[in-house]
Parts: structure tokens; C-alpha cells; sequence
């Protein structure tokens, strides 16, 4: 396999260290059961640039995203240990108000996952949830999310039909926008073109290069090529450890640790 | 490797084949059967007076059935009302908030056990609870014992449905900030909401077709159901005590009672399939 290419998009190349950190997680260790399957990650994901998560399955990429909105709390015996600090707090903390944690952080998931009801309703589901807001401006801010996620010219004259009527890659832009509604400030997506055609994930990834304007986006993806095309950083999970984390472009280029090498040429994975 | 005859295959295929249509077809047999003795029988006693009138003095020819229809209507109605709710409630505690607790495989453990529960076991147990302290039979005691036999039915049926729904929507509600609750009833409700819908009417077809905990609980009745606080008049019983009566105008009138109850009951069952074949298509 050849190394991915990256294009390169910053004057100056820039590492994690020299920007504020939009999350700072230091020693997290996750658990499903008595099975542990993060070990001591420490990583600060940098504000307002998109960070990709990549490594080999079950190497625990969506695993660790998965703590930051505490979205893992669904089942039973997950468990996270550690902290994972946004705007100066700890989201592990007992006392976090998780719906407004999430309200923060929104999530992109794997398959698209649109709400069994109409295009607009999908929408507005979460705006209703976080405002209070008269029908027409929840309109105009469905009609602005959808604008911001691509997806309006497609839409505008189908908001009333059912959102599965849509197709895979149009699902997962209206999940976007679904998401960027509420105005979160951290965006997870897990692994969010792996059910979507090359077509369609050509356009998310479009997408996600203008997010990357107003929001930090945490991207995992299976996918290297999308990792060097769309992100800033770069971290490489490796059994549950985090290997190596930097500048896309450094660690594609010239990696650090011989497991990323391996991994990046091709060589395992 | 030597490749493996194909003749041997072929003919096991057909032996199965031979062995299993006929099986298939006495199933249907047997039910096309019971069709036609029903239809062909019970056709003559529908009247419009079946339908409009009080059954007539035993001996004497005329009258109808349509106490027992309006009873039969009122406590299923008044079943689905109590049994419905309690085991939609259940099946979601069963299957969102509740699934691993130690209730809740008390829950499924009972709700099997009542499932396999004979009817007329559920009956006498109203007799003894309800009838027998009130001194007199009613048509309360034979909807609550109706709504007994509907529990399970509906909240194994829920829990069933809700946990077809993928686990990646309640994520997607949640990690738009959404409670809990609000999740289950705008999202999770939703995407299951014809296999609901579908398992509760089965639930009515189910006990509307009920006759023996009726027998110690509302009983029957020659006249209007004027309050359920009294025996009140239903199709089963109905057909139960007009089939062994001696006759000849009350055995056709249960041989009516039972193509009503049989077309009732296909058309509750067409209504849930049809609401099944709506959900075609959809991804959830």
C-alpha cells in the first residue's frame, strides 16, 4: 500500500501542543466489564481543528470518542476512569449535567441514523429539546442547519416526507445537520462514511473542511486516505493505547514509532 | 478431494419436499375447513334482528343476539383498556429501563408463566377473587379477567418490538441531549410503533374469542348490559350455552354468534397485517 497523501493546508505547520485545547483527556482507561480496553490515554484534541482518530479494529478509536459524551453510560458495565476536561471541567464527574454535556458535544454515528419521522422534524427534534423557540424560528434554524450541512438544495421541497425516504449519504448529511442545530461545539463522528458510497463520502468530506470553521471535530475513521485528506491531526491507536499523536502531516510523513510506519504503509491492520 | 454425487442431493431435496407440503397444506385444510362449516352454517342465522334485538324466550323462534354483541364489545373494550396500557408500560420498563434489573427477569419470568396459563385458570382465579366477595357474577369481573389474559400477550409483544429498534437511534436521540424518557417516547415509540400497534390488536383478537373465563365471571345474560355491575351477555358464552341447548333456532343462532366472532377476529388480524405491510420499506 502506498502512504497516503496529505494536503497540506497551513501556512506554518502547526503541532497539538501550540493551540488550546478544545479537550484535554489525561488517563482515561475504559472497561466493558472486566475487560479493559483503553489504557491511559492522554491527549488534547486542539480547538476549531479536526483531529482523526485512525488504527486497526478493535484498537478502541470509538471507544475513547465514545467517553466524551458519555454516551457509553447506555449500558450497564461500561465504565470510564480518568478525566476528560472541557472548558475546565471534568465530563466524568458525577455532578456533569449530561444533557447539556451533550447538547455540547453532538455525535455523528457509523450508520446514519435519521429519526422516524419527517425530514424537518429530524431536524427540530434536538432545537426543541435545547429552545424554546416560536415555529418560525425553529424553521429558519432548520432551514440554516440543513444549509450548513449541504443538504438544503436536495431537501427544500421534501421536508415533509418521512427522512428515510432519503438515501445512505443524504441520511448521514440530515444527521449532521441534526446535529449542528443545537450548536454544539466539539463534533464526534464514528467512523461516519463507512456505510456511504465513495460519491457521498466525497461530499461529507467537503463538509466536514467547512466545519472545521466554527466547530473541533473528532473524527475516527478506518479510512487513512480520509484521515491525511480531511484533518488537521492525527492520533494512532493501537490496542487500546494512544501509539503517536500529531500533525497529520507529520505523523503520515514522518512517523514517529515504528507500529505507526507499519501501520501506515500498509504492513499490518 | 473427490467431487460428491449429485443425484443423492437432488432426491433427498425431493423427499423433503414430498414430506413437507402436505404438512404445510393440512394446516390450511383445517382452517379452510372450519371457514366453510362457519360460513356456510351461520350465514342463514345473520339477520338484521341477529343484530337489533333480544334473544327470544328458549322454544320460541326470533330474536337476536345484540346484548351479547354489546357485551362482548364493552368488556373487550374495557380489557384492552386496563390490560393495553399496563403492558405497553411494562414492556418498556422491561426492555429501556429496566432490562438487566432483578425485577425484570422476575417480570419475564411471571409473564411466561402467565402466558401458558389456561384461560379458564385465570377465570375461576377472578371468580374466587371478585365474583364470590360481590356475591353475584359481573360484567367487571369478566373484563378484568380478560385484561389478564391481554397482559402478557402486550407486554411480551412490546418488549419484543422495542428491542427491534436499533440501539444506534436511542444513541443518536441521547447524544442530541435528549432525556431519557423523551427519547423512548418520541424516538424508540415511534420507530416500533406498527409492531405495537400489531401486537395489541392481536391481543384483542385474541380475547375477544375468550369463553370459559367468562363463564365464571360475567356469565350470560338475556338482557342488555344495563350496567356491568351484573351478569352480562357476551358472543362465547352465548354460543357455548346455545350449542348444547335443544333447539334448533339457538343452534343456529350460535352457529351465527361464531361466524360473527370468526369474521370480528379475521378482521382485527387483516387490520394488524395490513399495518405490518405499511412499515415495507422503512428502514426502521
Amino acid at each position: 500500500m502506498r502512504r497516503p497523501e496529505v494536503r497540506s493546508r497551513s501556512r506554518r505547520p502547526e503541532t497539538p501542543g501550540s493551540l488550546p485545547a478544545k479537550v484535554s483527556v489525561r488517563g482515561l482507561n475504559f472497561f466493558y466489564g472486566r475487560h479493559q480496553s483503553l489504557f491511559d490515554n492522554t491527549i488534547d484534541i486542539p480547538a476549531l481543528r479536526v483531529t482523526a482518530i485512525i488504527g486497526p479494529s478493535g484498537c478502541g478509536k470509538s471507544t475513547h470518542i465514545r467517553v466524551y459524551n458519555r454516551i457509553y453510560e447506555l449500558y450497564r458495565d461500561h465504565r470510564a476512569e480518568g478525566e476528560v476536561v472541557m472548558d475546565g471541567e471534568n465530563v466524568l464527574a458525577p455532578a456533569t449535567n449530561l444533557l447539556t454535556l451533550r447538547k455540547k458535544v453532538g455525535m455523528i454515528f457509523q450508520r446514519p441514523t435519521p429519526f422516524p419521522m419527517t425530514i424537518f422534524e429530524n431536524v427540530a427534534y434536538g432545537l426543541r429539546l435545547h429552545y424554546r423557540a416560536s415555529r418560525s424560528e425553529i424553521s429558519d434554524r432548520v432551514e440554516d442547519a440543513l444549509r450548513r450541512a449541504a443538504l438544503w438544495d436536495e431537501v427544500q421541497d421534501k421536508l415533509a416526507y418521512g427522512a428515510t425516504a432519503l438515501s445512505g449519504g443524504q441520511q448521514q448529511r440530515l444527521c449532521i445537520a441534526r446535529a449542528i442545530a443545537v450548536e454544539p461545539e466539539l463534533i464526534l463522528m464514528d467512523e461516519p462514511c463507512s456505510a456511504i458510497d465513495p460519491v457521498a463520502t466525497a461530499k461529507i468530506e467537503d463538509l466536514i473542511e467547512t466545519l472545521r470553521e466554527s466547530y473541533t471535530v473528532v473524527l475516527v475513521t478506518h479510512n487513512m486516505q480520509q484521515a491525511a485528506r480531511v484533518s488537521d491531526f492525527t492520533a494512532f491507536f493501537y490496542q487500546g493505547r494512544i501509539v503517536e499523536f500529531g500533525a497529520t502531516e507529520q505523523v503520515f510523513q514522518r512517523p514517529e514509532k515504528a507500529e505507526t510506519e507499519n501501520y501506515i504503509t500498509g504492513r499490518f491492520g | 478431494m473427490r467431487p460428491r454425487p449429485v443425484a443423492g442431493r437432488l432426491l433427498a431435496d425431493r423427499a423433503v419436499r414430498v414430506i413437507m407440503v402436505p404438512a404445510a397444506l393440512v394446516g390450511i385444510v383445517v382452517l379452510a375447513w372450519i371457514l366453510w362449516e362457519v360460513v356456510s352454517r351461520g350465514a342463514g342465522a345473520l339477520s338484521p334482528a341477529f343484530f337489533t334485538t333480544l334473544p327470544a324466550p328458549p322454544g320460541e323462534e326470533g330474536g337476536g343476539l345484540a346484548n351479547a354483541i354489546v357485551g362482548t364489545l364493552l368488556m373487550t373494550a374495557i380489557a384492552t383498556g386496563i390490560g393495553a396500557p399496563i403492558g405497553l408500560l411494562a414492556g418498556v420498563f422491561l426492555a429501556e429501563f429496566g432490562a438487566r434489573s432483578r425485577i425484570a427477569t422476575a417480570v419475564r419470568f411471571t409473564t411466561n408463566l402467565l402466558m401458558g396459563t389456561p384461560s379458564i385458570i385465570v377465570g375461576v382465579f377472578v371468580y374466587g377473587v371478585l365474583v364470590l366477595p360481590a356475591g353475584h357474577f359481573s360484567g367487571w369481573a369478566g373484563a378484568i379477567a380478560l385484561a389478564i389474559i391481554m397482559l402478557p400477550v402486550v407486554l411480551r409483544t412490546t418488549e419484543d418490538m422495542l428491542r427491534l429498534v436499533p440501539n444506534e437511534l436511542r444513541e443518536s436521540a441521547l447524544a442530541l441531549g435528549s432525556p431519557r424518557w423523551k427519547m423512548t417516547l418520541a424516538v424508540v415509540f415511534r420507530a416500533a410503533r406498527t409492531g405495537l400497534v400489531t401486537g395489541t390488536l392481536l391481543a384483542v383478537a385474541r380475547v375477544s374469542g375468550e369463553t370459559a373465563p367468562l363463564l365464571f365471571t360475567s356469565l350470560n345474560s338475556f338482557y342488555w348490559p344495563e350496567s356491568l355491575g351484573e351478569p352480562t351477555a357476551n358472543l362465547t358464552v352465548t354460543i357455548f350455552n346455545y350449542a348444547m341447548s335443544p333447539y334448533a333456532d339457538w343452534q343456529a343462532k350460535a352457529w351465527g354468534a361464531s361466524l360473527l366472532i370468526t369474521v370480528a377476529v379475521l378482521l382485527v388480524a387483516v387490520l394488524a397485517r395490513f399495518t405490518l405491510e405499511g412499515r415495507k420499506g422503512r428502514q426502521w
